[in-house]
């Protein structure tokens, strides 16, 4: 049974990984998960300097899920790379760092910082929905995600996943501009705008008024999306969106995706990462999967 | 590496017993191992048995019996997940995480005289606290009337004092109007409550320049200081964030009063 993944050019022992934001960098979950099982760690959105984010309220729970806007609170990429990939690096997964910037030059001075480090591929955010400038808006034109894409894969000497927002009219037009422009992989989705009111108080829910949807709340649009943006290009779709189980996992990687994440679900068991790991295993050996790579886009038509 | 590492997981607590010990408040007492390395200030977190309410709740830690291995629980109904636990019989199974957070410092009160103050729901943690000091305390409790709620179990620790807002029992108004008609000083002060009570408790023990820890209180979603949503705001840039916002969850919830901007 073999359960490892390619995902340009980079080989992971299973298609777990966590997803950005929801995992810190792997620091804050050492104790309660064995990071050497992951197929990969991708670390939480850094720029070029430290964020301090948005005001509090910053989350709020919904019918089976969650509203988040952090604003990409980060410690900027000087501590990252002293403290961070070297915390990583003591363990057998690979590294994916997610990369956030206001502009075009921020995300590229990231980029470059990370020429040289042991990282095995940049996951690029261009779709936070909860901060004001850059970020998501150039996810959300196919000619600005183009546009970004093209200049980041110029200075990237790592593969590049472009992550994608759910928060557009076609996701297939997105995916295709990311593909053209040379991005090595996408992922999506990133978590859908939303809004909570308490109406006891009267008053919005979050400090930012709206804020990002994930948990189980998102995955079936989450599904769709990855099948049709996976049908639409050739590069590798990276899936999540509400993964809390080997189950849901499975139904990502029938749809097409090459490769899962799990968020939102770290917070309701910091277990569930692993659990999908054994879960997909046992699937397999349940139905006599020998590749798990048989499972990608295998939804019968 | 982390070969022979044991990782820590959720755990299944039982519900050992559950009281209404006020309007809203319950007091419900759970068998479990955490109990052992639980400290006054320290948190853990409950999860709703149900999949619309998926986030964990933070509960502080009234009571912990370590050699017992119970933990006591008081908390107030706030919304649907404690609305869930109050519903909790003897016998039900329940999912924790713990122990969370730091605690008070013990030892920056020891041999001294201690103001613990608590208001409201913030009055749990006291009980806990009392038991771990080695000082002379005085607690100042701040309820909205007169369900005195702990009243009793705290009194065994200290010289109790109290303050409602309707005046129906002890000082008409908060636990700073204690302060203002006893005259009680101290050395150190520890205190949870709402967040105006928190202030308070700042601008005073800045005024008088004395030290004083008190416990915050944030909306958080994963309670081990990944997700960066429960966030306070702070004096200096913080050691691990490096802006200034330090996690309530895991560098807090009990803070040095001049360290964070509340």
């Amino acid at each position: 049974m073999n359960t490892e993944v390619t995902i340009a050019g980079v080989t992971l022992k299973n298609p777990v990984m966590t997803a950005s934001g929801t995992f810190g960098s792997g620091m804050e979950y050492c104790d309660f998960v064995d990071l050497n099982r992951l197929g990969a760690v991708v670390t939480k959105g850094v720029a070029n300097v430290p964020w301090p984010g948005n005001p509090t309220p910053r989350v709020a729970e919904t019918y089976g899920g969650m509203l988040n806007a952090i604003g990409l609170q980060n410690p900027g990429i000087d501590v990252f790379i002293e403290r961070d990939i070297p915390f990583l690096k003591q363990y057998d997964t690979k590294i994916i760092v997610n990369v956030c910037g206001r502009t075009a030059e921020d995300y590229l001075e990231v980029v470059e910082r990370l020429s040289d480090e042991p990282v095995d591929m940049l996951e690029i955010n261009v779709s936070c929905p909860n901060v004001k400038e850059g970020a998501i808006a150039f996810g959300q034109k196919a000619d600005c995600l183009y546009d970004i894409t093209s200049r980041i894969k110029n200075k990237a000497k790592q593969p590049i996943i472009m992550k994608l927002s759910p928060n557009v009219t076609d996701i297939t037009e997105m995916a295709k501009a990311a593909e053209a422009a040379g991005a090595d992989a996408l992922s999506m989705i990133n978590t859908i705008t939303g809004m909570k009111i308490d109406i006891y108080k009267r008053r919005f829910a979050l400090a930012n008024k709206t804020g990002g949807l994930s948990g189980p709340a998102v995955k079936p649009v989450a599904v769709r999306m990855v099948y049709q943006a996976s049908h639409a290009v050739k590069i590798p779709v990276i899936g999540m969106g509400g993964i809390a189980d080997a189950e849901d996992a499975i139904e990502f990687l029938l749809a097409g995706a090459s490769a899962v994440a799990v968020g939102a679900m770290n917070f309701v068991d910091p277990y569930t990462t692993v659990e999908v790991v054994e879960g997909i295993e046992a699937y397999m050996k349940r139905f006599g999967v020998e590749n798990v790579t048989d499972l990608i886009g295998a939804v019968s038509e | 590496m982390d070969g022979q590492k044991v990782f820590k997981k959720k755990e299944k607590a039982v519900v050992i017993s559950q009281e209404q010990i006020a309007g809203q408040i319950y007091d419900m007492w759970l068998e479990t191992e955490l109990a052992r390395d639980a400290h006054a200030g320290q948190f853990v977190a409950l999860y709703p048995n149900n999949a619309s309410t998926l986030l964990p709740r933070p509960i502080s830690i009234c009571e912990a019996d370590k050699s017992g291995g119970r933990l006591r629980l008081v908390y107030r109904i706030a919304g649907k997940g404690t609305a869930e636990f109050a519903s909790y019989e003897s016998g039900d199974p329940v999912d924790v995480l713990g122990v969370l957070g730091s605690g008070f410092p013990i030892e920056r009160a020891s041999g001294r005289k201690v103001l613990l103050m608590g208001g409201g729901i913030g009055i749990p943690p006291m009980l806990q606290l009392a038991k771990e000091l080695d000082a002379e305390k005085h607690i100042v409790l701040g309820y909205r009337d007169q369900e005195l709620f702990l009243k009793k179990d705290l009194a065994r620790y200290g010289k109790v004092y109290i303050a409602t807002e309707d005046g129906s029992a002890g000082v008409q108004g908060n636990v700073m109007d204690v302060l203002r008609v006893s005259g009680l000083r101290a050395d150190v002060i520890m205190a949870c409550g709402p967040m105006p009570m928190l202030r308070a408790v700042k601008q005073y023990a800045e005024q008088h320049d004395i030290e004083a820890y008190i416990s915050l209180e944030e909306r958080m979603a994963c309670g081990v200081g990944a997700c960066l949503g429960c966030v306070c705001r702070t004096r200096d840039v913080d050691a691990h964030s490096h802006v200034h916002n330090a996690r309530i969850c895991t560098d807090g919830p009990v803070f040095d009063a001049r360290e964070v901007d509340i």
